[in-house]
């Protein structure tokens, strides 16, 4: 399985943690994407025409949605992380992979402008994101009370991978989150999944110092 | 500062329509002329002085006395060289530049690649700022890194000098992997576009015939995007010239001469002048 990837793009990073949480084997294929523009370039556009990465590619299998690439990945090596066989379960699922969407155009906009000179209306762009933000805080507020962790069901689905990086990266966007303690939670019960990789901007979980309070192990 | 020499694009990257961006808040407009050759023009249409070198147009607001430096080692015809592209990061160009020069975070922000706990020791190096050339030197600095470059398949402990030629841009020679007795140079180059709010240019002189290019660029996005994230919360935003609040260790050495000779010169675009 070959993943056009470029180390900077939140949506190439979706698939490296997918791949790397349920231990999937991945080859990596770095595309140039800033400077060189290499997805416009001709040998991309004919595996992509959308010209847009992450691209994957399993024998004559070709993705260009993330959220394809996801639901590959956990279907052919950990199905748990679809969610459960439930019609509820299920639509949900789905209804968070299309609202990661609403993420990277509003969230993944805002940051290009901010960061690496893309083109775009920064403040309706942000305005956008924090509306994002604020939906998935409300939701995940309502899971923490019904005693859940994750977006769907008991345990982590590939709606969390697919809504992470994005709100992650917030920042680059200059949009804070701190007004977000649930997100703020969710994104740490995340980084704390067994085999979680970092990208620039997403930095790893420092284990926490020893209470000073707390007398030491045998002291 | 005025007269310092700044990178304002790629020339690789320059069209005839030419970019919109700015230099210490003056709005400019950098752009290939007719004839191909670059140029710089202000908003009421006066033409700046250019330098094209190290792969980057360069350009200045006032009346530069001396020639942008040069770096002879990156001329080596062996050497492959890197435009590694742009980063906007919102903080002081001169904390860019101090980011740059410090050793004792590889541990902490570039964790398992540039550095690694328990290897966080900062060996004594010599700092210098050089009368003669006007610039500052810190040489014989000695760390522990798990992978120092894309061509280091190991750790080893890697020997730096760094120096800083202009107040925004900074020179890294670091141990070349492949070829012992060689330093392979990486730099990076700021354009201050307000006191706050600053273009990053990185860019690098290689020896590596293994690697692919696009490898090597994103290596270098890698590293620069982990610090992106620290520069933007560093308080206060401008770079305090005067010891205040910030208590600098022998590790900082480099620093602190970077902010002695920044006084000295009175460059104090991005800087705080009024200790806290």
């Amino acid at each position: 399985m070959i993943l056009y990837d470029y180390i900077l793009s939140p949506s190439c990073y979706k698939v490296r943690l997918m791949a790397a949480l349920i231990g999937a084997p991945l080859e990596l294929r770095p595309v140039d994407f800033h400077p060189g523009k290499e997805h416009l370039g001709e040998d991309l556009l004919a595996l992509n025409p959308a010209g847009s990465i992450p691209i994957l590619v399993d024998g004559d299998l070709i993705l260009s949605e993330s959220a394809a690439m996801l639901a590959y990945l956990a279907g052919q090596y950990a199905p748990d992380w679809l969610g459960e066989e439930t019609a509820t379960s299920r639509a949900m699922v789905q209804q968070w992979l299309a609202f990661a969407h609403r993420l990277t155009a509003a969230l993944g906009g805002a940051r290009l402008v901010e960061m690496l000179h893309g083109q775009g209306d920064l403040e309706a762009l942000q305005t956008a994101g924090i509306a994002a933000l604020r939906e998935l805080e409300a939701a995940l507020f309502k899971r923490r009370l019904d005693g859940g962790t994750w977006l769907v069901g008991e345990s982590i689905t590939i709606a969390d991978v697919a809504c992470f990086p994005y709100v992650a990266l917030a920042p680059d966007g200059s949009i804070s989150l701190d007004p977000y303690p649930s997100i703020r939670l969710w994104m740490r019960a995340l980084r704390g999944q067994a085999g979680f990789v970092e990208m620039p901007g997403i930095h790893r979980r420092h284990e926490l110092a020893p209470d000073p309070l707390t007398p030491a192990e045998g002291a | 500062m005025i007269d310092a020499w700044y990178p304002v694009g790629l020339i690789s990257g320059l069209t005839r329509e030419g970019r919109e961006t700015l230099l210490m808040e003056q709005p400019i407009t950098v752009r290939a002329g007719k004839t191909g050759k670059p140029e710089v023009v202000t908003a009421d249409g006066r033409s700046l002085p250019i330098v094209e070198r190290f792969g980057h147009v360069w350009t200045s607001l006032g009346t530069p006395e001396k020639d942008l430096f040069t770096i002879p080692e990156a001329d080596h015809p062996e050497r492959v060289l890197v435009d590694v592209g742009v980063v906007r990061v919102k903080c002081s160009p001169l904390r860019a530049v101090e980011n740059f020069l410090d050793i004792a975070h590889f541990p902490f922000v570039h964790t398992d690649i540039l550095g690694a706990e328990p290897h966080t020791e900062v060996e004594k190096y010599d700092v210098k700022i050089r009368e003669e050339e006007d610039e500052v030197w810190a040489t014989k600095v000695k760390f522990f890194q798990p992978q120092a470059a894309k061509s280091a398949e190991e750790g080893i402990t890697t020997e730096y000098m760094y120096r800083v030629p202009s107040p925004t841009s900074s020179v890294l020679y670091k141990t070349c992997p492949p070829r012992p007795g060689e330093w392979d140079v990486i730099c990076l180059f700021v354009q201050p576009l307000t006191e706050t709010l600053c273009d990053v240019w990185p860019w690098m002189a290689l020896f590596d015939e293994d690697t692919s290019m696009t490898d090597l660029i994103h290596f270098q996005q890698l590293i620069f995007l982990q610090d992106r994230s620290i520069l933007e919360n560093q308080i206060p935003a401008r770079l305090p010239l005067d010891p205040g609040m910030e208590t600098p260790t022998r590790a900082d050495l480099t620093s602190i001469a970077y902010r002695r000779w920044l006084k000295q010169h009175g460059y104090t675009y991005g800087a705080e002048l009024v200790a806290q």
